[in-house]
Order: structure tokens, then sequence, then C-alpha cells
């Protein structure tokens, strides 16, 4: 019977711990909120800017954090950026444990309620290519062909116009914001995950697979593309900056940065920090993604566009 | 115990103080490590009850049936096709397939690298064969992914129908990163032997293989199976190296030879991208939940193992 | 002679699968050696990475992996020691113990992804420690802890009766017996078995994009105030080790020459596991000789 007594310690540390974990939720709004300290224009800004989320937007947010934190006059800002996923970044910047939620998609379209409170700003535009094993003989492809492959109703090349060679699809989870956007601007519908078809959860992954395995076809964003992959027209337009801006090739899609709210001083200067020429036209063209001031077209939540 | 307590009762002042100080410090020891067990315990009930927690809501508060997410085939959850589905039998197949299929392919490799060790050579056997394996527990599982899609997926595309990718090559991979713990567990069972037992055989005019197969191996049998569970458990909770290889289709595939999907695969695939909350994200949850069951029913079957092997 | 011959081709079997392990082993340390160490140079380890730009190295990554493996242990080794030392010597065997060994079992091998996001959902985000070293470490600990656990239990049990006997029949306190007799005995076996265990904090990934984060701060190598946001060695920073480094820029690595600095960050992480092994090795050699002064058996 000497067995109770540590049992029932055991128990009550258990209990404490959780209490604990339950009493730190409530102040921890109120640490992160005075993280940044003043609001004093005359001084200047310091605090800490945690920014989470998309790995696709991770080199940018990353290298343009460096910068910034080099400015004289940011020198006390701290700026942290964390990969993870959008999902990850949208449900921490909602929850009000990061600053900044990177996000390949709309708020809107993983969250219910909680996207209302969420501010969008629009850093960069990511565009999209289908790319096949340069062994598939094909280099333009247009929508309906890409809808037969990706649905399986066309499983060789050769009814497409290629060699005689099976199709192998290199798709992302479902769950993923490359996926959504390639699935709503190139396919027009979204597709269940065929037999045999491959999935990978990175861009590097992707282009290692494409690159690789004959037959074999997948999309990639821009600053990926190379020779080692065969790059297909999509409808006979080339994915290339200058017809994304014009509107004339569709598969693209913002990259977001949320804020709960209207920023606080130190993230609202990092996020003006993006937006400014210098970064758009210089660091955002650098990484292979589009400025947004430079697209001619805009697009809503529903994907509707207006010049 | 008893012993210690009333033994020194009638000795002098001088040691009685050195009595004090030794008690004391028994105390202060005994506290402080019943304190570590009461942490570790601690810790072990809150990832129980966080998993769970989790996991359990998407039957509780989401309403998917529980038969439904185990016998499913159709893992759907963004609803592409409709209404969302979450049938994970693909993945429970997935796993299973993949870890007994690198069972079958490092058992009869770990169990020769363990004869080898205490049987055929003991002295530089051990001496060469135990860094080995070691090194081999060692490496990283990023470096086994990245080595499994340099080396060992192109291989399979070019011996093999198909694009190398899938369970074979899955349980090629893990094979090699379980093989270190089931032959540490085989070498263990065998350099325990009584002594006795292998010098009567060879006394009665038994050849070295004869005693080996049939006075040793069937002594140690359900050590060695107690390694070998333990290298599956292991191979089924991996998740890095087999999500780079395998494909991750969520389907149940018709050769080894194509895509395919186990349990941890799809959460590191999926998990990054899900809402936290949302039915797909607790979806992943529960299978979490279902692997942890899993984990402890290999180990059920460990203890069972021992168990017997103690009788 | 049918029983000799089956005997000769037996062990020639044995012989022949027990050097395809080696073979095995050989050609993957090979094949990440040869890929990675022409990468190999003092700027590469030295160096910051680079997001676009070729020629970036893994300096912080480097010091990052050794920093959070020092705090991994500092944490892990009095808990795992306590805890071992608890379920050899005082525990009674029973149903509870026994439970709370095949839970431990259990915690050991879940997938690391698993409590990387508990990592997240509680010690990141519910306890504010944010992504930091500190974060890694506890979560490292999980993980570490079992095996701790099980390394100090075995070590302890395998001293002779004997001797704690001995020390009963001297009337010492069973902490003195622990920390008199059985310890020194039993620490060369710690030692290495702790040593081998800590190869799985250079080696973890999954864990710690949840917890210690994907990005470092810009470091000030000559700042060692530990509170300070860049100083290498204030624990409550953000830090990205080797692992997860390789995992980032195979995954979305946007520089010409990812994929040499991949395979070059490889090799520097199966050095340093090797160089592990052999100090372990050496390390509970010098200590068995030093606690018993005798030679090791076997």
């Amino acid at each position: 019977m000497k067995l109770k007594k540590p049992l029932l310690m055991i128990c009550t540390l258990a209990l404490v711990v959780m209490l604990a974990a339950c009493g730190s939720k409530n102040t921890q709004e109120d640490s992160s909120a005075s993280g940044t300290a003043n609001n004093d224009k005359s001084s200047e800004l310091s605090g800490s800017v945690l920014a989470v989320g998309s790995t696709a937007l991770q080199p940018l947010v990353e290298q343009t954090a460096q910068k910034f934190m080099a400015e004289s006059q940011y020198s006390k800002i701290q700026v942290q950026v964390q990969g993870g996923g959008s999902g990850t970044g949208l449900t921490q910047v909602s929850g009000g444990q990061a600053d900044i939620g990177n996000s390949d998609v709309f708020a809107e379209e993983k969250l219910k309620d909680e996207a209302k409170e969420l501010v969008d700003h629009q850093v960069a535009v990511v565009a999209m290519a289908a790319v096949t094993n340069p062994d598939a003989g094909v280099d333009n492809l247009t929508k309906q062909q890409l809808v037969d492959i990706f649905t399986g109703k066309v499983t060789n090349w050769k009814e497409v116009g290629g060699k005689d060679e099976a199709i192998v699809i290199v798709n992302r989870p479902s769950s993923s914001g490359t996926r959504k956007t390639f699935e709503k601007y190139a396919l027009g519908a979204s597709t269940e995950d065929l037999k045999g078809s491959i999935q990978e959860e990175s861009s590097g992954t992707v282009k290692k697979i494409v690159s690789e395995s004959p037959g074999s076809i997948g999309y990639l964003a821009l600053s990926y593309l190379d020779d080692k992959v065969k790059v297909v027209k999509y409808d006979g337009v080339e994915a290339t900056v200058e017809n994304v801006t014009s509107g004339k090739y569709p598969v693209w899609a913002y990259e977001h940065m949320y804020t709960k709210g209207e920023p606080k001083p130190a993230v609202k200067a990092f996020l003006d920090y993006i937006a400014s020429d210098a970064v758009q036209n210089g660091d955002v063209v650098e990484l292979g993604y589009i400025p947004v001031s430079k697209m001619e077209v805009k697009r809503d939540v529903d994907g509707n566009v207006s010049k | 115990m008893k012993v210690i307590d009333e033994g020194p009762v009638q000795v002098q002042p001088a040691r009685s103080a050195r009595w004090k100080k030794h008690h004391a410090e028994d105390l202060a020891g005994r506290s402080y490590t019943f304190i570590c067990v009461a942490l570790l315990i601690v810790i072990i009930i809150s990832i129980i009850y966080f998993v769970a927690s989790k996991g359990l809501a998407t039957f509780f508060r989401d309403g998917v049936s529980l038969g439904d997410f185990l016998f499913g085939t159709t893992w759907d959850p963004e609803g592409n096709q409709g209404e969302p589905q979450y049938g994970v039998l693909p993945f429970i197949f997935g796993s299973f397939a993949t870890s007994l299929l690198a069972a079958l392919i490092a058992s009869p490799l770990s169990i020769c690298a363990s004869l080898f060790m205490t049987e055929i050579v003991p002295g530089w056997g051990k001496k060469l064969l135990q860094p080995v394996i070691e090194l081999l527990a060692g490496i990283p599982s990023v470096v086994y992914g990245f080595i499994g899609l340099t080396v060992v997926v192109p291989f399979m595309r070019n011996v093999f129908p198909g694009q190398g990718i899938g369970i074979a090559a899955g349980a090629l991979v893990l094979s090699v990163m379980i093989l270190p713990t089931i032959t540490s567990v085989a070498s263990d069972a065998l350099s325990s032997l009584p002594r006795g037992l292998k010098e009567s055989s060879f006394a009665l005019g038994a050849t070295r293989w004869q005693t080996i197969s049939r006075v040793i191996l069937p002594t140690v049998l359900p050590s060695i199976l107690t390694g070998v569970v333990l290298g599956m458990a292991r191979a089924f909770g991996e998740a890095l190296a087999v999500q780079m290889v395998i494909g991750n289709a969520p389907h149940i595939p018709r050769s080894l030879f194509e895509s395919a999907s186990t349990l941890t695969s799809v959460i590191t695939l999926d998990m990054g991208n899900t809402v936290s909350g949302s039915v797909h994200s607790n979806a992943l949850w529960s299978m979490a939940l279902a692997l942890m069951f899993m984990t402890f029913i290999f180990v059920l079957i460990v203890r069972l193992l021992e168990r017997r092997h103690r009788i | 002679m049918k029983a000799k011959l089956t005997d000769k081709i037996a062990t020639f079997l044995i012989v022949v699968l027990s050097l395809l392990i080696v073979a095995v082993l050989v050609g993957l340390i090979g094949f990440i050696l040869v890929r990675g160490l022409s990468h190999i140079n003092w700027s590469f380890l030295t160096s910051v990475p680079q997001t676009i730009r070729a020629g970036g190295g893994i300096g912080p990554q480097l010091f990052n992996s050794l920093f959070l493996l020092v705090l991994t242990l500092i944490i892990t080794i009095p808990l795992g020691l306590g805890a071992g030392i608890y379920m050899a010597e005082y525990a009674k065997p029973g149903k509870i113990t026994g439970t709370i060994r095949l839970v431990v079992e259990v915690l050991s091998s879940f997938p690391s992804i698993v409590v990387g996001l508990f990592g997240l959902l509680l010690i990141v985000n519910t306890f504010g420690f944010g992504f930091s070293l500190f974060s890694g470490a506890l979560v490292l600990t999980i993980f570490n802890l079992p095996l701790m656990v099980r390394i100090t239990e075995q070590a302890f049990r395998s001293v002779p009766k004997e001797q704690k006997e001995a020390g009963l029949a001297l009337g010492l306190t069973k902490w003195k017996i622990i920390s008199s007799v059985l310890f020194p005995v039993a620490l060369p076996s710690i030692v290495t078995g702790t040593v081998l265990a800590a190869g799985r904090v250079f080696g973890e990934a999954a864990a710690l994009l949840f917890t210690a984060g994907m990005s470092t701060p810009r470091l000030d190598f000559t700042n060692w105030n530990p509170l300070s946001p860049t100083s290498p060695i204030n624990p409550f920073r953000p830090a990205e080790t080797l692992a997860v480094h390789i995992w980032k820029i195979n995954s979305e690595g946007l520089a010409p020459d990812a994929a040499q600095i991949a395979a070059g960050a490889s090799a520097v992480l199966v050095i340093l596991v090797l160089l592990f092994n052999l100090f372990a090795r050496w390390l509970g050699g010098v200590l068995y000789r030093a606690m018993t002064a005798s030679k090791r058996m076997g």
C-alpha cells in the first residue's frame, strides 16, 4: 500500500502543472503586447517582431529582415522569421503568439470567423508554372489537357502530343497553398489524389523528382525553375514576369503577411520596409517574386480579376 | 532496509552525527530521485493527455465516426470531391507494410551480425561490428532521407518497374535504420547465455552451426523477437526519411513500387499547412493518437515476449 | 560429413552478411564524405548562410547545434540520472513500476513531429518561451530523458550484487551505497551511453522546426552577455541547428550551390557523430580505469 502515496503526489504535481499551463495562457497576450516598447515617435523604435508561416515566403522575409535590422534607425528592433507552413502562420497570428503570419493563401480560405480580425498585407506575387521531365516531349499544354492529366483522364504523353511514355504526377499535399493556387488558377477545379501519384511537401523535392523520373509532371514557383526541368507553356502563354504582370498568364497568387488588427509600430515599420520601393524592386525581384506594385491586374479573395 | 534503520542505534555521539548526516543525505537523495521520476511521469501524462484531447475531438466534437476513420479508404480532408472524408486505412496499411518489410530485411542481417560478434569471432568481431552498429544508429534521419532520395530511389527506378519510390524504397531505408536496434538486443541476449549450454553441445560433438541452430537460437528466440518488435516500433514512428522516399499518395498501392503513405508521412506532410483546431488538423492528431496506441501495443508485445522468456 | 559442410556454409554466410553490414556503413559514410568533404573549408564552417547567392556557410548553425547539445545535457543529465536511480534502486517491482517503464519506452519511440507540435503549442505558446534554444532543449529532453533513464537503470543493475550487499552489511544508508559504491562502478557505462544518446540531438530536425525555429538572429560573437538578444550564448534566442538547416536547404533552398551546402553540412554532421562515438569510447575507458583501477573487460 506504500504505492498510494507516490501516486497521489504524482497526480497533484500533474494538476499543478496543468493549472500553471492554464494560468499562463491568460497572461500571454499582455506580455506579447508589451513586447514593443514606446509609441513615442521622437525616440527610436524598439521591440521585437515575430513572423511565422509559409516556407515559400520565408526566404524573402528572412533576407529583408536582415537588411532591416542593419539599418541604423531600426537597430533596436529584433525581427525573427520562422517557417512552419501557412497553416501554422495563420494559427499563430490569430492566436496572438506571432506578430505576423506569413501565408500563401487568403486567410479566408483557411480560417472562418478569425479571418475578419486579420489585416492583409500583400507583399509580393508568386507565379507558378507546370514543369515536366525534359524527355516528355511537350512544350505547350492547354488548360483542358492539364485538367485531363491531373484528373487521370490522360495517362500517356502521346495523347497530348509527346512521347509514348506514362505520365507520373508529382503533386503537393492537398492542404498546400501552392497546390490550391495551381488548382484554382491553372485547372479551375480541385482534383483528387490519384493512385500512383507522388506527393511532396517542398519545392526542392518536387524539382528533384521531376528532373529525375521519366514522364513526370509537377509545378513550381518561377524562382525554382532552371534547365533541369522543362517549363511548359500554359495555353500557349509562356510563364514570364511580363505575362504575369500584364494578366496574360493567370497562374499566380499573392504572398500575404497578416497582422491581427492594425500592427504595432515596430511591426508596421518592418512591413513598410518590405513595401518600400528599394525592397520591392531589389530583393523581391532578386529572389524570383514579382512586386505587387508592378501588377496591372488585381485579384480578390474569390479569384475575380480586375484591371 | 529495516536493518539499517535499527542497526546503529547504540553508537557513540561522534558516529551518531555522521549517522544523522548520512540519513539526511539518504532522505534528500531519495526525494530528489523521486521528484525526477514524478517529473518524468508528469511529462508523459501531459503528452498523452494533450494528444488524446486533440485526437479525440475528431470523433466527439467534429462527429467523424471511428469506423469511417479506421476503415475508410478515402482520404479527402479538404473536400475536393464533395464531402470531406477521413479514412486512414491506406496509411495504417502503409505503416504496417513498410515496418514489416523493413523488419524482414533487417532481422536476418542483424541476427547474423550478432552471431558474428558473439559466436564466430567474439574478439575482433565485436571490436569491428560494435562501432559500426553504433554509427549506423547515430546517422541523423535527415541524412538517411537525403541518401534515400539520391541513391535508393534512382536504384529502384532502374531495377524495378515504376518510379522507384514506394513501400519497397521506404522499407529499404528503414531497414538500415532499425538494424542497430535489433542487433544490439540480439547480441545482448546471445552474450548473456550461460557458457555451459554451448560447451555441452560442443562436447556432444555438434558442429558450430548445429549448436547455433539447435541450441542457441531456440533459447534466445524470444529476445530476438523482442529486438525485432522494438525495431518495428522504431520504423513505425520514423517520419522524415520515409516521407522523402515513399511518394505519399493516399491510397493502398497495388505493388511495392507504387506511391503509398504511412501515418507519420501524412502527419509530417500536412501538419504545418493546416490550421490548428480545424477538422483536418484534428484528424492528423487522431492519427498521432493511433500511432501512440500502436507503439503501446508493440511495447506490450515486447513485455509479453520477455515474460515468456523469463519462465 | 554433411554436418561439417553445412557448418562451413552457414559460417560463411554469417560472415558474408556481417561484412555486408560493414560495407553498407562504409558505403554510406563514404558517400556522404566524398560528396561533402570537398566543400568543407574554414570559411564554410565559420561564415553565415546566404539566401540566394553562392558561398554561404554554416557557422551559426554549427555553433547552435553544439550549444543546444550542451543545454539539453544540462537539463537531461540530472533528471535522467535521478529517475534512473529511482527506477533501479528505490522503485519496488510491481504493476506501477512496470507501467512507468512501459510508458517510458513508448515515449522514446514516439514520432518526433508530434512531440515537436506538442512543444509548439505548450512550451512555445502557452508557457511563452517562444521560438528559442531553451524550448528546443526542453523538447529534446522529452526524447533524451527516456533513453537516459534506461541507460542509468541498466548501468546500475549491471553492478555485481555482491558490491551492494557488502555495502548493506557495513550498515551504510541506501543513498551512501548508491553514491559511493554503485555510482562509480556504473559511471563509465552511463557516460558512454549518454554521449551516444547525445548524437540524437545533432540529428533531430522535425521537432526543432517548431520549437528552436528555422532562423538565427545576427549574432555578435564578441558579446558574451547571456541576456543580450544578439549574444550567441543567450538561451532564449531562436536558433537553427545544422540538421534543420540541411532540411531547409534541401526543401526550399534558392542558392545556386544549395546541393553542395547540403552535402557539406551532412558531412560535417556525420563527422561530428563519428567524433562523438570515438570520444564516448575513450572517456568510458578512461573512467573505467580510474574508477575501478583495473583494465576493462571484454
